[in-house]
């Protein structure tokens, strides 16, 4: 495969050529926030806090779905970004209710952490307040819509990790929502196995543990990461 | 026609509270009022969330009492899962329970009710706070915040936070106690134990100085209640409850507290958002009742440990009966404070504290479960319903200042009446009626701590509604 040679933030490195940015970056040792983006899985692009700049484009370009190119120059950490990133993480923050305080996954949440580290220490939007529920129908699994990031990280996971199809997205814009099978009770689900690794894939406390109490929620994701990597590399053919 | 007098804010109780004083024609006390205006919709908005997660959320009902409701959310949870936790995760609760305890008194008394009875009541304001009272008595102040500070530690030790731990969990608790923790709340004993004879000490004196107060501070009789073993000995989070009436006879025993709903009624009353609770065998207002630290000493036998025994026998002294005056919960608060050190001393020595099997785990096997435990300020019921899947479809939240509500109406009133006479309201009146309230040790859902400030307002209200006199004190107010 042949390599490719750009700069990021003014560092010049070579990648894969069927690399990522947020590939490469990682490679050179340069962190880009994200939250949508999961390893082990393909990427969407939903959350855009991964975007970057890229020189002679005036679009910013989300560094997880992006490919490098020859002589590409990139920057992860300009104001516009810092900025943007920040506007982003606010408006996750106002769109649903979340509320760290009371919320399992506090001091364990994706999202907390990234508007911590972001500097996000208000929101300058408004609450939108919606009414969303709790499905806790699951013997095993809970899940508050008020928490969820429309990440999809859990359908990819359901679908490409477990291959049994149980979540999906339904509906769109401030509607969507994540959905059991054909939009219901998750307990009534007939494709669900049970595995728990859409549990372990969310960011937030969106999924749960049923029975979780306050900051209870810790995840094991590099789990998921491992059976990937077993899988692919066929490491458990004898 | 009467006349409406309403003092407002009360500082020093946690959270903002009014008071309304209604006169006859003539001037005189016909009724007081204790308002509570505070209201926060907890039992509403926990609807539709997870019941485990109740003992994360409750504990944000009060700044100043989260572990009682993080215990009595705990139980509740246990019934709801219909499991009987690990020993260890109950003497663990226990633990917890009783340095709640000794925080929670140790501010009520050396923090809040101090200053007015050490200073004077008529020392100024700006002076008449927990900074007045470190000038003037260095040495029992320290001990004071001390001693709190020993409360908060095993708090700490436990539950890994001061304020709000969602250590205990439906089922149990989430860790043990440490080798490091239990050298540590070792090391505080002597000091502890050494400040609450002080306060003892202390407070003999001001049964000699204050025997006005102790006859005008909400001495009237009522019934008391509270949880006690199978002994009838003072209890902090088990036994069953017990009602006595104000001759000191035990008018009822042994009643499970998770049925309190067969003996106990809530009465809403239209100017408070508070419930007042009654015994419902009485009815209303007859049945009224008293929680809290005067309650348990009234409804308990015996201590179950030396030291606070022997001060039990001396406060049983002090009625006929069941001491019947308010103003001796501060009498009952250093007691406990006492029996809870002796406690943590025996609890300490317990191997169990260490122990790794500290959670039950069940499904959910019950639609409903009920919480109870005493609380500093008296018995908490925590009682839930909820769907098949777990989520809260009703709440019920049963509070110590909901239960000694008509208490401290009747408290306001009785010393309103010895002050007012002829519309003249007396500056002394002020100061007394907040203690008076004071005595209760009420928490208002909110934490505002106006240390130092006393704005007070008092207004002479005519019959047909207009403002005839408005009296204000206090700094910077108008
Ligand atoms: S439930 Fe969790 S993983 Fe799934 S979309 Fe929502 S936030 Fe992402
Ligand atoms: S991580 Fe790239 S868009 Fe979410």
């Amino acid at each position: 495969m042949a390599a490719k040679t750009l700069t990021i933030d003014g560092k010049q490195i070579s990648a894969d050529e069927c690399a990522t940015i947020l590939e490469a970056a990682a490679d050179a040792g340069i962190t880009i926030p994200t939250l949508c983006h999961l390893e082990g899985v393909y990427d969407v692009g939903a959350c855009r806090l991964c975007l970057v700049e890229v020189t002679g484009i005036s679009k910013l370009l989300p560094a997880c779905t992006t490919k490098v190119a020859e002589g590409m120059e990139i920057r992860t950490d300009t104001e516009r970004l810092i900025r943007y990133r920040r506007m982003t993480l606010e408006l996750l923050l106002a769109e649903r209710n979340h509320v760290c305080a009371v919320c399992v996954a506090n001091g364990h949440c994706e999202l907390q952490t990234l508007a911590f580290n972001q500097g996000v220490d208000h929101v300058r939007y408004e609450y939108c307040f919606p009414k969303w529920e709790v499905d806790n129908s699951h013997a095993l699994f809970g899940m508050d819509h008020n928490r969820c990031l429309l990440c999809t990280r859990c359908v990819r996971v359901c679908w490409h990790i477990e291959g049994a199809g149980t979540k999906n997205v339904s509906g769109r814009g401030a509607k969507a929502r994540i959905i059991s099978d054909l939009n219901q009770p998750w307990g009534t689900s007939d494709t669900c196995t049970k595995c728990g690794k859409c549990v372990m894939a969310c960011p937030t406390g969106a999924l749960f543990y049923k029975g979780s109490t306050n900051s209870e929620m810790e995840r094991d994701r590099d789990k998921l990461e491992f059976i990937v990597t077993a899988r692919e590399k066929k490491q458990w053919i004898a | 026609m009467s006349k409406r007098i309403v003092i407002d804010p009360v500082t020093r109780i946690e959270g903002h509270a009014k008071i309304s004083i209604f006169l006859d024609d003539a001037g005189n006390v016909l009724d007081a009022e204790f308002h509570v205006v505070e209201f926060r919709g907890f039992e509403k908005f926990c609807e539709g969330r997870p019941f485990s997660e109740m003992p994360g959320i409750t504990p944000r009902i009060c700044g100043i009492c989260p572990v009682s409701h993080l215990l009595a959310s705990a139980k509740a949870g246990d019934a709801i899962m219909a499991v009987k936790i690990p020993p260890a995760a109950d003497k663990l609760r226990r633990l917890m329970n009783l340095g709640q305890f000794i925080q929670s008194h140790a501010l009520s008394f050396f923090h809040l009710s101090a200053p007015d009875l050490l200073l004077g009541w008529d020392t100024p304001p700006p002076q008449r706070n927990v900074f007045g009272l470190i000038a003037s008595n260095t040495e029992l102040a320290r001990a004071g915040i001390r001693l709190r500070q020993f409360g908060q530690e095993i708090i700490e030790m436990l539950g890994g936070k001061k304020i709000h731990p969602a250590w205990a969990v439906p089922g149990g608790v989430r860790s043990a106690l440490t080798n490091e923790g239990r050298a540590g709340i070792r090391a505080w004993l002597p000091e502890v134990y050494a400040t609450s004879k002080i306060a003892l000490d202390l407070f003999n004196k001001i049964l000699e100085s204050h025997k006005r107060e102790i006859q005008i501070f909400g001495n009237f009789p009522s019934l008391f209640m509270g949880l006690v073993d199978a002994e009838g000995t003072w209890e902090h989070h088990g036994g069953k409850l017990r009602f006595v009436d104000s001759s000191g006879s035990v008018i009822a025993d042994q009643l499970d507290p998770q049925k309190y709903y067969e003996f106990i009624g809530e009465a809403v009353q239209k100017s408070s958002y508070l419930k007042s609770p009654y015994y419902s065998p009485l009815g209303f207002p007859d049945g009224m009742y008293r929680v809290g630290p005067l309650a348990r000493l009234n409804v308990s036998e015996q201590m179950g440990t030396p030291k606070a025994e022997a001060e039990l026998k001396k406060f049983k002294k002090l009625g006929r009966g069941a001491v019947s005056s308010s103003f001796l919960y501060h009498y009952a608060r250093l007691i406990e404070i006492l029996a809870s050190i002796e406690r943590v001393e025996a609890a300490l020595e317990d191997p169990e504290l260490f122990s790794e099997d500290l959670r039950a785990d069940a499904g959910i096997n019950s639609s409903r479960g009920v919480g109870v435990s005493e609380a500093p300020r008296g018995t908490l019921f925590h009682d839930y319903t909820v769907d098949r899947g777990g989520l809260l479809t009703k709440v019920n939240l049963i509070v110590a200042t909901g239960q000694n509500n008509l208490a401290m109406n009747q408290t306001v009133t009785q010393i309103a009446r010895y002050y007012i006479r002829n519309h003249d309201v007396p500056e002394p009146l002020l100061n007394r009626i907040e203690h008076g309230i004071r005595c209760y040790d009420p928490c208002l859902s909110c934490s505002t701590h106006a240390v130092g400030q006393m704005p007070l307002q008092v207004r002479l209200i005519a019959p047909d509604g207009a403002v005839l006199k408005i009296i204000n004190r206090g700094l910077g107010q108008s």
